[in-house]
C-alpha cells in the first residue's frame, strides 16, 4: 500500500508563502507528477510529504496514518535527488547497503568489529547482499558494485540512486528532478525507464519536474503548480486539452499555447482579429483571451473570414515539424503555427502566409485568467 | 619563443630556489652541529659533518663517565649523549600522548559543532557562530594566567590533564569545518536522514569522510601547534620531568656547567623534530589527493 494524502498543507518561510492551503489524495501505485515553474514550491511539498520539512499548517497521511510527527527515516518512503546525493566516499555496493544496514541491522550490529558477534548478523548480512545484487541486475549496475561515484557518468549515478531508493522497498518513491542533470538523448531515455520501472514495481511515485514534457509523457496524474497553489489535478491528456486556466494552458504545452485579444458581444459570439467563433461564449458582452494551440493553426492558401494572415519572423524546422513564428499583420501578436514539412517546406523567413483555425479547439479564458465555457459544442 | 620562455620559467624557479633555500638553512645547521665536534662548531669549520675524528669529550668526563666512555666519533657523541642526559624517548612519548589526545577530542568537539553551524536550524544560530569567530581573537597568553589559576585549583597543575585539558575545545577547528560543511550539498545530508541516519551518524558516518581533507589540514596545524609550544607545557609543567613534552626537553641542554654543549643540543632537537617531519610528508600526499565530491554532481 502507498497512498498519501495531503490536507490543507500550507507552508511559509518567516513572511513568505510559499504553499497555499494544498489537498492532494496521491492513490497507491499511482505516478503523480508536480509540475510547475521553479519556485512553485513543488520541492517543498515534496520535502513536506518526506519529512525533511516541517509544513506550516495541515496534515500529511501515509497508508491513513498522521505521519506530522513522525521523523523522514520512519516514513518508510526513499527519495531521488536531482545531485542524486550518493556517498562519495563509499562504493556503489556500500551506496546500495547503507539504507539495509539501518533498517536491519540493530544498534549492537552496527557497531564495528564487535558487532560481528552478534547471531542474527551473518542472515542478515545475507538477505541484505541478495537485495543489493537483485536490484543491481534489475538496473543493469552489477558491474559497477565496486567503483565510487565519482568514477561514474551521469547516466551511471542516476541509476546507482535509483537502486540506493529501490533496494528497501519502501511504500513511495520521491523523486526531485532526478533527469534534470542528464543531457538531452539520456533524458528521454530515461524517461522511458523511469516509467517501465514504475510499471513493473506498481509503487506510488511522486516526481517533482519543471519539464512539462516529462510531466506529459510520464505521470498516470499530473498536478500543475504554480505560486503555491495546486491549479489543477488530472491526467496529462486532461490537462493539455481542458487547461482549467490561463496559466495552466500556457505552461503545459510545448511550444506554448498562442493567446489573442477578443471579445464577445451581448449574444455571447466570439471575434477575435477578423475571426468569429462560431460556438457561443457562456460570458457575454466582455473581454476574453482565446487560446489556440500551435497545432490547431494551419497555413493555408484561402483567404475568407476564417483565416488571418500575417509574416514568417522565424522558421523552427524540427524535422518532423515545422513551427513557424509569425508576426500578425495588425502588429499586435505575434503567433506559433505548426506546418507539415510537406506543404510547408517552400515558405521561408519574411514571407507572408493565410493562417486557418481548426474549429472546436479554441478555448476561452476570461480577464481573470480563468477557463469560459462555451453554451453550445456545435462548432 | 622557446627559449624564451625557458628564460622565464628559469627566472621562477631561481626565485623559488632562493627561497627555498633561506628557509632551508636553519635546518641545514641544525643537522650539522648534530654532526660535528664542539671546536668546529665554535670555528665554523668543517663543512656538512666535520672531519669526524675519535676524540675524548671533556664534559662527559666531568659528568662522570670514565675517559673511555667518553672517547668516540663526534656524531655518535652527540647522539649518544643527548639520549644519555636526557630521557628523550620518554619526552618524545609524552608529545605524542599530548598531541594526539588534543587533536582526537578536538575532533571529538569540532565535528559535530561545525555541523551544527552549518547545517542545522536552531534560534540563536548566527549569534552562537559570531561567538566562535569573537574567540578566534582572543590570544592564548591574555588567558593563561586565569586558565593557570583554575587549573592549580582543581588540583590539576603537573597532569597529563593540564597539558590536553586547555585545548581540547579549538574554535579555529569549529570554524575551519565550518566553513568546510557549509560546502557540502544540502541533498546529501537530506539523503542520508532519508536512509534512516541521525543526526550524530550523520556527522560521523557521512561528514567525516568527506571533510578527510579540511581534516588532515587542521590535525597538520593542531600536532605542530600543540608538538612545539613551550609556552604552556612551561607554564602547567612545573617539576615533574616525566611529563616534560619534547620542547621543554631540549631546554635541558641548556644552563649548567655544559651549556655551550652545541652537539648533544642540536642532536636532540633533531630528534625531536624528525616526527613531525616524517608525519608530514606521509600526511601530504592524503592532503593533496584528499576526497574530492565529484560523486555529488
Amino acid at each position: 500500500m502507498g497512498t498519501i494524502s495531503l490536507k490543507n498543507i500550507s507552508k511559509s518561510f518567516g513572511s513568505t508563502q510559499v504553499l497555499n492551503n494544498l489537498n492532494v489524495d496521491i492513490n497507491d501505485g499511482e505516478f503523480l507528477t508536480l509540475v510547475g515553474p521553479s519556485g512553485c514550491g513543488k520541492s517543498t511539498l515534496l520535502r513536506i510529504i518526506a519529512g525533511l520539512e516541517q509544513q506550516t499548517s495541515g496534515d500529511v497521511l501515509i497508508d491513513n496514518k498522521n505521519v506530522n510527527r513522525v521523523r523522514a527515516s520512519e516514513r518508510d518512503l526513499a527519495m531521488v535527488f536531482q545531485s542524486y546525493a550518493l556517498y562519495p566516499h563509499l562504493t556503489v555496493r556500500k551506496n546500495l547497503e547503507t539504507p539495509l544496514r539501518l533498517r536491519d541491522y540493530n544498534a549492537f550490529e552496527r557497531l564495528p568489529l564487535i558487532g560481528n558477534f552478534s547471531p542474527s548478523k551473518k542472515e542478515k548480512t545475507e538477505s541484505i547482499n541478495q537485495l543489493v545484487n537483485k536490484t543491481s541486475e534489475t538496473l543493469k549496475i552489477s558491474e559497477l558494485l565496486d567503483r565510487k561515484p565519482g568514477q561514474l557518468s551521469g547516466g551511471q549515478r542516476q541509476r546507482v540512486a535509483l537502486g540506493r531508493a529501490m533496494v528497501r522497498e519502501p511504500v513511495a518513491f520521491l523523486m526531485d528532478e532526478p533527469l534534470s542533470n542528464l543531457d538531452a538523448a539520456l533524458r528521454v531515455h530515461m524517461r522511458s525507464e523511469l516509467s517501465e520501472l514504475h510499471n513493473s514495481l506498481k509503487t506510488t511515485f511522486v516526481y517533482v519536474t519543471h519539464d512539462q514534457a516529462e510531466a506529459l509523457t510520464m505521470s498516470s496524474r499530473m498536478a500543475v503548480m504554480i505560486d503555491g497553489n495546486l491549479l489543477q489535478l488530472d491526467t496529462p491528456q486532461e490537462v493539455y486539452d481542458n487547461p482549467s486556466s490561463l496559466s495552466v494552458a500556457q505552461f503545459v504545452g510545448s511550444p506554448k499555447i498562442n493567446i489573442f485579444k477578443g471579445t464577445s458581444d451581448s449574444s455571447g459570439t466570439v471575434s477575435f482579429l477578423n475571426v468569429n467563433l462560431k460556438r457561443k461564449s457562456s460570458e457575454s458582452n466582455t473581454d476574453l483571451h482565446i487560446g489556440i494551440r500551435p497545432e490547431h493553426l494551419e497555413i493555408t492558401n484561402e483567404s475568407n473570414d476564417n483565416t488571418f494572415s500575417g509574416t514568417v519572423a522565424y522558421r523552427e524546422n524540427l524535422g518532423s515539424d515545422i513551427f513557424f513564428h509569425v508576426n500578425i499583420e495588425d502588429g499586435s501578436n505575434k503567433i506559433i503555427v505548426r506546418g507539415l514539412p510537406q506543404f510547408t517546406h517552400q515558405i521561408s523567413n519574411g514571407s507572408g502566409v493565410n493562417i486557418k483555425r481548426v474549429s472546436n479547439k479554441a478555448l476561452l479564458f476570461n480577464q481573470a485568467g480563468m477557463r469560459v465555457q462555451f453554451n453550445n459544442a456545435m462548432g | 619563443m622557446e627559449a624564451k620562455q625557458y628564460i622565464g620559467e628559469g627566472w621562477k624557479h631561481a626565485i623559488l630556489i632562493i627561497g627555498a633555500i633561506v628557509v632551508m638553512l636553519p635546518f641545514y645547521m641544525m643537522v650539522s652541529m648534530s654532526l660535528k665536534s664542539q671546536q668546529e662548531i665554535q670555528s665554523i669549520s668543517g663543512g656538512l659533518i666535520g672531519a669526524q675524528e675519535t676524540q675524548t669529550f671533556p664534559v662527559c668526563v666531568k659528568t662522570g663517565y670514565s675517559e673511555e666512555t667518553c672517547t668516540m666519533k663526534p656524531y655518535q657523541y652527540n647522539y649518544w649523549f643527548a639520549f644519555e642526559k636526557a630521557p628523550i624517548p620518554r619526552y618524545l612519548m609524552n608529545g605524542v600522548i599530548v598531541t594526539l589526545s588534543i587533536f582526537i577530542i578536538q575532533v571529538l568537539v569540532a565535528l559535530p559543532c561545525a555541523y551544527a553551524l552549518a547545517k542545522l536550524r536552531f534560534y540563536g544560530r548566527e549569534f552562537v557562530f559570531s561567538m566562535v569567530l569573537f574567540c578566534l581573537l582572543i590570544p592564548v597568553h591574555g588567558i593563561a594566567l586565569p586558565l593557570y589559576v583554575m587549573l592549580a585549583q582543581a588540583g590539576l597543575v603537573d597532569t597529563y590533564s593540564a597539558l590536553i585539558l586547555p585545548w581540547t575545545i579549538s574554535v579555529f577547528g569549529i570554524f575551519l569545518m565550518r566553513q568546510f560543511f557549509m560546502t557540502v550539498p544540502d541533498e546529501l545530508i537530506d539523503a542520508a536522514r532519508m536512509d534512516g541516519m541521525g543526526e550524530y551518524a550523520i556527522v560521523w558516518k557521512v561528514m567525516l569522510p568527506t571533510a578527510i581533507p579540511a581534516l588532515l589540514a587542521f590535525a597538520i596545524f593542531s600536532v605542530v601547534a600543540h608538538w612545539n609550544d613551550y609556552f604552556w607545557p612551561r607554564m602547567v609543567i612545573t617539576g615533574n620531568r616525566d611529563l616534560f613534552t619534547p620542547p621543554l626537553g631540549i631546554r635541558e641542554f641548556r644552563g649548567g656547567i655544559d651549556s655551550d654543549e652545541f652537539g648533544p643540543m642540536m642532536a636532540s632537537i633533531v630528534t625531536v623534530t624528525v616526527p613531525l617531519i616524517v608525519a608530514f610528508i606521509i600526511a601530504q600526499k592524503r592532503f593533496i589527493e584528499g576526497i574530492t565530491l565529484t560523486g555529488m554532481k
